[in-house]
């Protein structure tokens, strides 16, 4: 065999691998990688539970540059991948011109926001706010200082939105509560930034804070182990991250993106587009995390309190007002 | 003489460094398990074999031909503009205002206004700097990364704060209009019967920067400032004592190195997004640093320096798209080209030279 013909093997068989094997689903990973220790992350464990179930496979890309966004859809769709399952908002502007070039396949986005949804889109938001609420009331309750803290990501309106909900929930434990607030950064390094997190998060306890909430991905794992090392207590955000540090974090504020990826893998084809999948409290889209490692440090009457609003907001009694109403938060400044 | 002739310098040195990097690439592939010649054959055949491949590797290379440009000025004036990637987002201020608040007849109009204005704005970001450096002596290196810092939270800020449409959680402007939105090559090359770079982000943007270079070429070798620039990176206390100002070489040299960064702007944000996302830069300005040092800071070395990457990128994403090599991979393996055209220049520099001399010697004894 020539050089040249086992040149032209490698290509072949390498073509078939690519080409043929594609009626399975695909995953677009956002900027920042599969393995973020958070929000990628969890839609990687979807997709692994919905591959490990079905033993089917799938496709997917970790995106290096903005103008991949728009070459991976079409790539992928042209090979015949169906659904689309991308997560990240900033993939939503080029799904919303990419998806009517290719009526036939089907789109997912988590966390994306379009004027109009085309019919073979379907995006799923999830209720962070109502989420965060809830810790919020925890954090209140369990702290004997007085004052609790935010640490955000970069200063992105959705991480405003994280921050919005928990003041709330903190504010109606404990009215006269005081509500420590930082961003990491401006730029994207703010999602993985540990070493800064640290830093604010003992500059957060040097004001008092003895209860922190991080919604900051992987800059958040700094902020938790400063919270153990100092001794004061910490929330963590997306996955459950109680294990991290047992007995001394809190709770964490569960977003469940693992679900929404692994449901719209298993429906296939036939999944349902041409809306917005709201995902809240009701449908365990977010939640408290409750487990052996945070049990010591739930009272009852934190349990009461939060399992009473819980209901009270999915009844509609009670009203966590959304930091993207009106761009603002009644009970926190930015 | 002790030099090696010059088309050993220009293309042999490149070209040996190229072969390294390959062979060290190859290595981690292997290393990983997957094949590397099935992977350099997925690369090319991505980027080079199909004319939307092609697409994406000449918009990639028009961004690395701006900043590439702009460091090379700069250097000619021995400057070292790290500062290319916040020139370049101010650059994409610069063209977001112009295509959102001025009402645009026709795309060429727009193209010329927004260029403009991204020019502006990338050589106001890069005077700051310069004038630091000139006045106060405060380093151009140390200033220029700053301001890339300052440059990322002016831009988060706006596009939070000012642009971004209520309700909309990306911090991005609207959709720029229509008129403004510049033709691509499937646009332009396209027929009905051939279709032609399928939704391939390059655009007429790459003529301007083809533009650029032969403007950069005639202003460093052809004119009297080019001639100053160059006097004055080479040796100051010369320039000086000949009666050139330093102020004023150090000041117009990096103004016109943060115009070239600012027009990069112009391809990624009106050509490509058509609306000013906070991450429209995404490291050119910094590839721009290896693209001039491995183009010798030449606008031809610069053009084929820019291909090159531009190739590595796309071909990045073709390896990323279809086989398991991780994304962290594909970037040791970019990193790789860079190391060893850019950084270890040297390494194989001389023992070339050292092999012609001993050639000549030879010929000579003889």
């Amino acid at each position: 065999m020539t050089l040249m013909q086992k040149f032209l093997g490698a290509a072949a068989t390498l073509a078939l691998t690519a080409g043929a094997a594609l009626a399975e689903p695909a995953l677009i990973y956002d900027l920042g990688g599969k393995f973020d220790k958070s929000f990628n992350e969890a839609a990687y464990n979807g997709a692994k539970k919905w591959a490990d179930e079905t033993g089917a496979t799938y496709r997917d890309i970790e995106l290096q540059s903005e103008a991949q966004r728009e070459q991976a859809l079409r790539r992928f769709a042209e090979a015949g991948a169906n659904p689309v399952v991308t997560t990240g908002f900033a993939i939503a502007s080029s799904l919303e011109e990419v998806a009517k070039d290719y009526p036939d396949t089907k789109f997912v986005n988590i966390d994306g926001w379009m004027a109009e949804v085309p019919p073979n889109v379907q995006l799923i938001a999830f209720q962070e706010h109502q989420g965060s609420y809830l810790v919020g009331m925890m954090a209140a309750m369990a702290s004997k200082s007085g004052t609790v803290g935010f640490i955000g990501g970069m200063d992105v309106p959705l991480i405003r939105h994280f921050g919005c909900g928990f003041a709330q929930g903190a504010k109606a434990a404990n009215a006269d509560i005081k509500i420590v607030a930082n961003m990491t950064g401006t730029t994207p390094t703010a999602w993985n930034d540990p070493v800064k997190g640290s830093e604010l998060a003992k500059a957060q306890i040097s004001q008092g804070a003895d209860v922190i909430y991080a919604a900051a991905g992987g800059t958040g794992v700094g902020v938790l182990q400063t919270a153990a090392d100092e001794g004061i207590l910490s929330i963590g955000v997306d996955s459950n991250q109680n294990h991290l540090h047992p007995g001394k974090v809190l709770t964490s504020m569960l977003k469940r993106v693992d679900v929404a990826v692994y449901n719209a893998m298993k429906a296939g084809a036939d999944l349902e587009t041409g809306g917005t999948t709201v995902l809240g409290l009701a449908d365990d889209g977010v939640g408290v995390a409750m487990d052996e490692n945070n049990a010591a440090l739930v009272t009852d009457e934190m349990k009461a309190a939060v399992d009473d609003a819980r209901a009270k907001i999915i009844s509609g009694d009670l009203n966590v007002v959304s930091y993207y109403t009106d761009d603002s938060c009644p009970v926190l400044d930015f | 003489m002790d030099k090696m002739p010059k088309w050993a310098d220009a293309i042999l040195v490149p070209l040996i460094s190229l072969l390294l990097a390959a062979i060290l690439s190859a290595l981690v592939i292997l290393a990983i398990g997957e094949d590397p010649r099935a992977a350099f054959k997925l690369m090319v055949d991505g980027a080079l074999m199909r004319s939307a491949g092609w697409g994406y590797t000449l918009y990639y290379a028009t961004n690395f031909i701006f900043t590439g440009l702009a460091v090379s000025v700069a250097f000619h004036a021995r400057m070292f503009n790290i500062g290319g990637e916040g020139q370049a987002m101010l650059g994409g201020l610069g063209v977001a205002l112009a295509c959102l608040f001025i009402p645009w007849p026709h795309w060429t109009l727009a193209l010329l206004g927004s260029a403009t204005l991204a020019a502006l704005f990338g050589a106001a970001w890069a005077f700051i700097p310069a004038y630091l450096q000139a006045k106060r002596g405060s380093h151009v290196v140390i200033t220029t990364i700053m301001f890339n810092y300052i440059a990322f939270s002016v831009l988060g800020y706006i596009l939070v704060n000012v642009l971004r449409p209520p309700g909309a959680g990306d911090p991005a402007s609207v959709r720029f209009p229509e008129a403004t939105n510049l033709p691509t090559f499937q646009d332009m090359f396209s027929t009905t019967a051939n279709p032609m770079f399928r939704s391939a982000p390059a655009n007429v943007t790459f003529f301007l920067a083809l533009a650029a270079c032969v403007f950069v070429y005639y202003l460093i070798w052809r004119t009297r400032l080019g001639y100053e620039i160059r006097h004055f990176g080479h040796s100051q206390t010369a320039a000086l004592y000949a009666g050139t100002s330093g102020v004023r070489i150090t000041v117009i040299a990096m103004l016109i190195s943060g115009a070239l960064a600012g027009l990069m702007a112009v391809n990624t944000t009106q050509g490509e997004a058509e609306r000013l996302i906070l991450n429209s830069t995404e490291g050119a300005g910094f590839i721009g640093i290896a693209v001039a040092l491995m183009g010798r800071n030449h606008p031809f070395g610069v053009l084929l320096a820019a291909l090159l990457f531009g190739f590595l990128y796309q071909g990045g994403a073709e390896l990323a798209l279809w086989t398991n090599i991780p994304s962290q991979l594909i970037i040791v393996i970019q990193a790789l080209v860079i190391l060893f055209t850019g950084a270890l220049d040297n390494m194989v520099r001389m023992p070339l030279e050292k092999l012609f001399l001993a050639l000549r010697k030879n010929k000579e004894a003889l």
